[in-house]
């Protein structure tokens, strides 16, 4: 079992056992499925705005090198630097060696989940510098020293109480049980390192080939004041962000915003192109993209699981899941949670470590039915437990498959077996079966029938 | 060793060679423009200039945006300066536009032209920034500034309260019609910063309960003339 596996199996098992925490969670998604339908419903066909997104991510992901290589040729015409990353180390010493020139001492981020895809707050702060994470989620997260639980919800499973208590220890604020006066603290806190920070890294939800632009949605704000303050803006995105066109955000930007948090458009959804430019007032000096691989190419190479590389990274299928509403975030053990990370994690992080993963889900098709782009996520869980059968068979799949493929091919030996086990059934339900996994726990073997199926159909005689 | 972009290059050029299925599209539209292949089965942004009004004004209740429409451009100047001493401003930046240059001279507190002398550390002392815009798409209820149109691209978002000044006519139907109209007001030289603002700054992270002014402003209004 890999080390991933036995950490899963373990918090997954604790977290489905507290009724609390779990009750917690339903309440908190309560108001996102009630404003979810609510602007779902203003849409005239939502069904066929799904084909339209799932058309427009399409296009450009099957079309991947051209559309790339316009989009950086538009960048750099608009005064960007763009950097290639082949995976998170060169990622990292990429935006370390931009700050190292820079002379950069303070660092303040807005939300990127490719950066904690590569760790880069680590790096950051052991080469030295001041990194704040300014989404107010993620910066609560920051002062816990956890991940994210959810990769559009960051701190979701966090109580209010505790929140006031992580401000209190941290920054030395009277406490509160109030949503609002802990959002007014962070607020006060992180707007003079907006305007002290030399640099500030974003991540990029779209890219856009034909202008050459990045679009970043959000809804705090922070975003767009660290794209504006600090010297220089660093952005870094998966290569697989690109759209062809401009017009393509018109539909992708406002069910981006339904599907991930019930609302129209969020607060800001902005575009960049390059550096301030001459007659502008503000905004920083150089402009740099970090395009980074890390495996996404792997995953591309999967003509049958290419549609994954459309996630818009709305978050709609984790707020639908069953497992991730029993199990939780932090359980997956991986940068993206839920349906989504389960199908993709294994092509980021090999198959063989994290293929327990695809055995997290119900198959119940709700993350499907969620998905803005059409991803067909419960297949590509089911397609990768296939290739891990196939890539590295444990001994069980073995010596099951072989004696089953043995079996079924003689008539006589199923018959025979068929009798032997419904003669001792009653026998078996009398054992307790450890082995038999947690599902035998709660449930009970069935009541053997007195005839086989071939039997019964014989009988019938159709 | 090759360098990181041409090999990336190479292993989505080998990826591609097995070509993955396109998506099925129900429709009669021209399949090269998305917006208008969409466009039926969005949320309807009006078809008339006045069913967009109604659609926008709906839209900005929802989001707890203030919508306030004057006659003319004198009532605007009036509408913001009853604005300012309602809320005690003491210090509003605004954008050097001859729209509000007549708006900035009917306040009463301190004003300051944010884009003729940038600064800042000013800036995020002031009360209220108050700019133009773009375009307001009434789909959604969302003001498109940009840093050409909006004083750059701190002013709209440092202030605690935004202010736009816009004339009706910059109302358009739905996103696409605002996306469009930005290409072919700016085409290849886009202004750096082109930013749909959609309500004043929001959170829900904490317990997912909204809290209204996350960063950026906690107010914004739209202040409508004609």
């Amino acid at each position: 079992m890999s080390d991933s596996k036995a950490i899963f199996l373990k918090d997954a098992a604790v977290n489905a056992a507290d009724g609390d925490q779990r009750a917690f969670i339903r309440k908190a998604l309560g108001g996102y499925y009630t404003n979810r339908d609510l602007q779902k419903a203003r849409y005239r066909d939502w069904e066929r705005a799904r084909d339209a997104a799932s058309l427009a991510k399409w296009s450009a992901v099957n079309d991947l090198a051209n559309v790339l290589e316009k989009f950086t040729a538009n960048f750099e015409r608009n005064g960007g630097v763009v950097h290639w990353a082949r995976d998170a180390a060169e990622a990292r010493a990429i935006i370390l060696k931009i700050a190292e020139d820079a002379k950069a001492k303070a660092i303040v981020k807005s939300k990127c989940m490719t950066s904690e895809e590569i760790h880069l707050n680590d790096a950051l702060e052991k080469a030295g510098y001041g990194v704040v994470e300014s989404d107010l989620g993620e910066f609560i997260q920051q002062l816990r020293g956890e991940a994210p639980y959810h990769f559009v919800f960051p701190c979701m499973h966090v109580k209010r109480e505790a929140i006031s208590e992580l401000f209190t220890k941290h920054l030395g604020t009277a406490p509160t049980d109030s949503p609002e006066e802990l959002t007014m603290i962070a607020r006060r806190h992180l707007r003079q390192l907006y305007v002290d920070a030399d640099i500030g890294i974003t991540g990029a939800n779209f890219l856009v080939a034909e202008t050459g632009q990045i679009s970043i949605t959000e809804n705090e704000g922070n975003a767009r004041l660290t794209a504006a303050l600090p010297r220089i803006h660093i952005a870094l995105s998966g290569i697989e962000k690109v759209v062809n066109k401009l017009d393509d955000l018109s539909v992708l930007l406002p069910m981006l915003a339904t599907a991930g948090a019930g609302q129209p458009m969020t607060c800001y959804n902005t575009l960049y192109s390059g550096p301030r430019k001459k007659g502008e007032c503000d905004g920083p000096e150089e402009f740099h993209i970090v395009l980074l691989d890390n495996a996404r190419t792997r995953l591309l190479a999967d003509p049958e699981q290419r549609d994954a590389l459309h996630c818009i990274r709305c978050g709609a299928c984790l707020n639908v899941c069953p497992i991730f509403k029993n199990i939780g975030g932090l359980a997956y053990g991986t940068t993206y949670q839920g349906p989504i990370g389960s199908v993709i994690t294994p092509h980021l992080r090999g198959l063989k470590q994290w293929n327990h993963l695809s055995g997290a889900s119900s198959l119940c098709g709700a993350c499907t039915d969620a998905c803005p782009v059409r991803i067909d996520l419960h297949h590509h869980l089911l397609h990768n437990r296939r290739n891990a059968a196939k890539e590295s068979p444990t001994l069980f799949d073995r010596v099951f498959h072989h004696g089953f493929n043995f079996v079924i091919k003689r008539p006589w030996l199923f018959a025979t077996g068929g009798r032997i086990f419904r003669a001792t059934l009653p026998l078996l339900q009398k054992l307790p079966l450890p082995y038999m996994g947690a599902g035998m726990k709660t449930r009970d073997l069935p009541k053997a029938p007195s005839q086989s199926f071939r039997d019964q159909w014989k009988h019938q005689n159709v | 060793m090759s360098d990181a972009r041409s090999d990336i290059f190479a292993r989505i050029r080998e990826a591609l060679k097995v070509k993955a299925p396109k998506p099925h599209l129900k429709t009669d539209a021209n399949p090269g423009k998305t917006s208008e292949v969409a466009k039926p089965w969005l949320p309807d942004g009006g078809e008339t200039a006045d069913a967009s009004l109604a659609i926008l004004s709906e839209q900005l209740a929802k989001l707890k945006a203030v919508l306030i429409r004057v006659p003319d451009q004198a009532a605007a100047v009036k509408a913001v300066a009853e604005l300012a001493s309602s809320k005690n401003w003491k210090k509003v930046a605004y954008h050097g536009h001859d729209l509000l240059r007549p708006v900035a001279s009917g306040l009463s507190c301190e004003t300051w032209e944010a884009d003729a002398t940038f600064d800042k550390q000013r800036l995020e002392g002031c009360d209220a920034g108050i700019t133009t815009c773009e375009s307001i798409v009434a789909q959604l209820g969302a003001i498109l500034v940009s840093s050409a149109t909006s004083g750059g691209r701190a002013l709209s978002v440092l202030p605690h309260v935004h202010v736009v000044v816009a004339e009706a006519s910059q109302v358009v139907p739905d996103l696409g019609s605002a996306l469009a109209l930005a290409k072919a007001r700016h085409g290849d030289q886009m202004p750096s910063m082109l930013s749909f603002i959609t309500g004043p700054s929001r959170t829900g992270d904490i317990e997912r309960i909204l809290v209204l002014g996350a960063h950026g402003p906690k107010e914004l209004y739209l202040v409508l003339v004609g």
